[in-house]
């Protein structure tokens, strides 16, 4: 498991939080880890928080695509959380709608999502 | 370019300096600019002996040949009286033509006083005159500038004022916003647009926001791209948007050019994009019994 990005079992769902500084390798380790546990722990969906990222980059938006797109195929569901103005606004602008993700304004938003599907 | 002798100009306007005023106001009112309406005689006056004084410090203190420029440091009196001589008739609402035509009035008194001075000397006359010419000119545009400057500041002040004006985020309900838009939907207020409304969903931990368009005249492919933009945002931040007030000519509009609005909620009113928001949020609107 990456030791920067820990990844924590909250109910049925776990819960990762990505930090600013955080790198392109260790960002794909992440990748790697979150696929195996969202299989091995059988979850219902997988929140990723990213209230600490304040700038995102084509390459950050394009892994956060991926995970929603791998947690579908593994039949959980991804909630993006916490993400602010400026992110949402340089995310729009790249294009990036983030289709297969769901997004939540914070965590106990995404749990209450979560619990009523 | 004759060489001219700044000399006489001075000896003139330091002589006849009363006498000049008095024809300069005379000329002003044969040309109809003088509009006692909105200044009163001595008002008129005190700007023309004002404007006069500092020509005349100008034609003391700086080049007046070829090489003649407003620009110059020598003419910083004249450019700042004749600057506070246009705005001030601005405000009152003189036009540009009357603005010029009331500095250019000062030509004919001039000459007037050259062509006694220079009786027996038809050549220098030609080149005196030329110079007063060229140096009434240059006021003369320069108020124009003056008074382009004055308005376009106040254009930009109003733009201002209107693009704080026209993005208000109201908050409806507890976690449900607002924002009645108004008027164009440009690039520039767009974002402005958008950065508002994120960061009060952020602030208010908001969950549905109402775009209402009522009050947008047209959708063309730009502003529906605009509208459809900060839905996405909207919803990348964890909140939901329902756009309102979308009137059947402008759903006609929509689909004719080709819109696709996605998974976008759309409603006809605010009315019932309040009442969907409510849902959402698990409230309902009940009659109380007996009214």
């Amino acid at each position: 498991m990456s030791g920067i990005a820990s990844i924590h079992l909250v109910e049925n769902a776990l819960l990762v939080s990505i930090q600013d500084d955080v790198n392109d390798t260790e960002i794909l380790e992440l990748q790697d880890s979150l696929s195996r546990r969202i299989a091995q722990d059988n979850v219902a969906g997988v929140i990723i928080d990213i209230s600490a990222l304040e700038i995102v980059d084509t390459f950050v938006g394009r892994v956060i695509a991926q995970l929603a797109g791998i947690s579908k195929l593994l039949d959980a569901k991804t909630y993006v959380v916490g993400m602010r103005p400026a992110v949402a606004m340089t995310l729009v602008e790249l294009g990036m709608y983030l289709p297969e993700a769901q997004t939540a304004l914070s965590l106990s938003h995404a749990l209450s999502q979560l619990r009523s599907d | 370019m004759p060489q001219t002798d700044t000399a006489t100009i001075l000896r003139i306007l330091e002589v006849d300096f009363n006498s000049i005023v008095e024809e300069w106001v005379g000329s002003q009112i044969e040309e109809g600019v003088k509009r006692s309406d909105l200044f009163s005689d001595s008002e008129n006056r005190a700007q023309n002996v004002e404007l006069l004084r500092s020509f005349a410090k100008g034609v003391r203190a700086g080049v007046v040949d070829s090489e003649f420029d407003l620009k110059d440091t020598a003419w910083e009196d004249l450019r700042a009286t004749l600057s506070d001589i246009t705005k001030e008739r601005v405000k009152r609402g003189v036009t540009p033509t009357e603005m010029a035509t009331f500095v250019l009035a000062l030509k004919a008194p001039m000459f007037e006083r050259l062509k006694k001075e220079l009786a027996d000397n038809p050549e220098g006359l030609i080149g005196e005159v030329l110079m007063i010419s060229r140096l009434v000119d240059a006021f003369g545009i320069y108020t124009n500038e003056v008074f382009i400057n004055e308005r376009e500041q106040i254009i930009e002040r109003q733009r201002l004022e209107m693009m704080e004006l026209s993005t208000p985020v109201v908050e409806l309900w507890d976690r449900v916003l607002t924002l009645p838009l108004i008027g164009t939907l440009d690039s520039a207020r767009a974002q402005e647009v958008m950065e508002n409304l994120l960061e009060t969903i952020m602030q208010r931990q908001a969950r549905v926001v109402i775009v209402d368009i009522t009050g947008v005249g047209t959708v063309d492919t730009q502003v529906a791209q605009h509208l459809l933009r900060t839905a996405a945002a909207v919803r990348l931040m964890g909140a939901e948007c329902i756009i309102s007030g979308i009137s059947p000519m402008i759903a006609q509009t929509m689909v004719q050019l080709g819109i696709d609005v996605g998974t976008v909620s759309t409603r006809s009113s605010i009315r019932s994009a309040l009442d969907d928001a409510l849902k959402k949020m698990g409230y309902e609107i009940t009659k109380i019994k007996g009214n």
